[in-house]
């Protein structure tokens, strides 16, 4: 059987129906677009803008992604049709990787929503663009497996989004987007390397304006290993909880 | 009808200290239909559950054309067709697209997916709503539309989950007659049902479950055998009355002689019954007989015979499903 087949054909068919739905819209699409917007017009400079866009990208993704696992899986899992998938002859690393593939991909164009704003109000010359494509992407599958594995964890839609914002907030200020590690009280520093986002922030800082701290590569390493350890956990709860 | 498709060895499901499937072992033979029949709670889903790979059995062992069941899932999952319980297609595509999609999960590419998803809404009588949403659809056609996505990549069996519950008697009609014809074109199906008349029309042969364990399996003809101990023939008479039924009693001391429901009187017997006596007694004494019918046991009489279960405890869960 050619696996390409059902791999595609699940990740169109989710793109298709969740990628408007109405959790989506609020957190994937207008959230991001709404504080790019709020930090941009608030920035004075250009100089402010071009600091603060590592943020803004490394939050685009971290929101547009964890929210569309909580759509598309539970959705599914209360329509029972997820029963469906589980039943068909793929394997449930093919299954997951075609579930998560769309919601890397929405992270991934969400994050150049304010590069494309900023394109308009700054500057944007002497980034280097692979590494910050690369990280973009390492956020958005890291973070797409994070929202799997809350997606997994609960029942209801809007648990999903509580559970994912449980997840969400505490990251956006311990990562060092807003305030660098360092300034951070000293018992919060150690979470703050906890957190995958920290590592994806800092190439991104590294990439648009040579400020990150922590090597590039044992960041990519550290968000391949995060990414890695979210897939299996996911993985593993479905096998205990959903194939009983 | 010869040739064993699936097979079930000492098959068990704990959940926690319960014990949902208790060591059940059975055999469906290929081309036949078997059905699986049992009150709710009995372990009709986490029997099928297991058979399908969505439950992980505890213990036993389960063949099922050959292959593994519990090893080799995924390779038995391109083998079967499955028809849950509950219509689950996606609400949002239509009948046709939502038929293409599960053709792509086996592998089947989009010219070949969309030329078998029309032939079966066609089948299915379903070819003018096909381009309609899933969530637009009538009870009776979303299930029709679920059984057409089980059968879409043509499956050697076919595992229906209660497909006729909760929906129109029509359409309940329809569907029992495209899984005949389904099972007269070579598919297997295995069925669980509560409905004993949906048993006794479709199955072949069929096994009851009760609390876990599987008490009887065999052929209709033979479960019938088992529950008639007695030979039994009803009359209908212009009246019927105490002194009649006695008067029987006494000509025919073999014979068990009851009143039935009506101007009916009941003979039983463990011989055959000749009817020629009875019908020259009713000459005798110028009683009208309009009709003589043999009684035969119904699929109800052997449930309850063999499961205990009383009738109207099955039609309380027959309601408390269809609510």
């Amino acid at each position: 059987m050619n696996k390409l087949i059902p791999f595609w054909s699940i990740l169109k068919k989710d793109m298709k129906n969740y990628y408007l739905k109405p959790p989506n819209i609020s957190w994937g699409i207008i959230f991001p677009i709404a504080w790019t917007l709020m930090f941009f017009i608030r920035s004075e400079t250009a100089v402010n803008i071009r600091s603060i866009l590592p943020g803004v990208m490394a939050l685009s993704v971290l929101f547009g992604t964890t929210s569309m696992l909580a759509v598309t899986i539970t959705f599914e899992r209360r329509s029972r049709s997820f029963e469906r998938l589980l039943l068909a002859p793929i394997s449930l690393n093919l299954l997951m990787l075609a579930k998560t593939t769309g919601a890397i991909i929405f992270g991934v164009i969400n994050a150049f929503i304010p590069v494309i704003f900023a394109s308009f109000l700054t500057d944007l010359s002497n980034i280097n663009w692979i590494a910050a494509f690369l990280s973009v992407l390492l956020i958005a599958v890291t973070s797409t497996f994070l929202g799997l594995f809350i997606a997994v964890s609960v029942s209801e839609v809007f648990e999903a989004q509580t559970f994912s914002n449980f997840f969400r907030f505490p990251m956006m200020f311990l990562c060092g987007l807003f305030i660098p590690i360092p300034n951070l009280p000293v018992v919060l520093q150690p979470l703050s390397f906890l957190l995958p986002l920290t590592y994806g922030a800092d190439i991104l800082k590294t990439a648009i304006n040579q400020t990150g701290f922590i090597p590039p590569w044992i960041s990519f390493l550290v968000l391949l290993a995060f990414s890695l350890f979210l897939f299996l956990m996911s993985t593993r709860n479905i096998q205990k909880k959903w194939i009983y | 009808m010869s040739s064993t498709i699936i097979e079930v060895n000492r098959l068990s499901k704990y959940f926690g200290n319960l014990k949902a499937v208790d060591e059940i072992s059975f055999s469906v033979n290929k081309g036949e239909i078997f059905g699986f029949l049992g009150p709710n709670g009995a372990g009709k889903t986490t029997t099928i559950n297991m058979l399908t790979g969505l439950a992980r059995p505890s213990s036993g062992s389960i063949y099922i054309a050959g292959e593994d069941g519990i090893k080799n899932i995924k390779k038995v999952q391109q083998l079967i067709g499955i028809v849950p319980d509950e219509s689950n297609l996606y609400d949002e595509m239509s009948g046709l697209e939502n038929l293409i999609f599960c053709a792509s999960l086996y592998g089947l590419d989009k010219q070949k997916s969309e030329k078998r998803a029309k032939q079966l809404l066609a089948q299915f009588g379903l070819d003018n709503t096909g381009k309609r949403p899933f969530k637009a659809y009538s009870k009776g056609m979303k299930r029709k539309l679920t059984i057409a996505a089980g059968i879409i990549h043509q499956p050697q069996i076919l595992f229906l989950d209660e497909p006729t519950t909760g929906i129109d008697v029509e359409s309940a009609r329809q569907i029992r007659q495209l899984l005949q014809e389904l099972n007269h074109q070579g598919t297997t199906i295995f069925l669980t049902t509560h409905y004993i008349e949906e048993a006794e029309r479709l199955c072949h042969r069929i096994g009851f479950i009760v609390k876990g364990k599987i008490v009887r399996i065999g052929q209709l003809s033979e479960l019938m055998q088992d529950a008639q101990k007695d030979n039994i023939v009803e009359f209908t008479l212009e009246t019927y009355c105490t002194e009649l039924q006695n008067a029987l009693a006494t000509e025919f001391p073999e014979t068990n002689v009851t009143k039935a429901e009506g101007e009916k009187i009941r003979i039983s017997s463990p011989e055959r019954i000749e009817l020629m006596p009875f019908m020259k007694f009713f000459a005798q004494n110028q009683v009208p007989v309009y009709e003589a019918r043999v009684i035969r046991p119904s699929l109800e009489d052997v449930f309850v015979k063999i499961t205990g279960i009383e009738l109207s405890e099955m039609k309380k869960e027959r309601e408390g499903r269809k609510k």
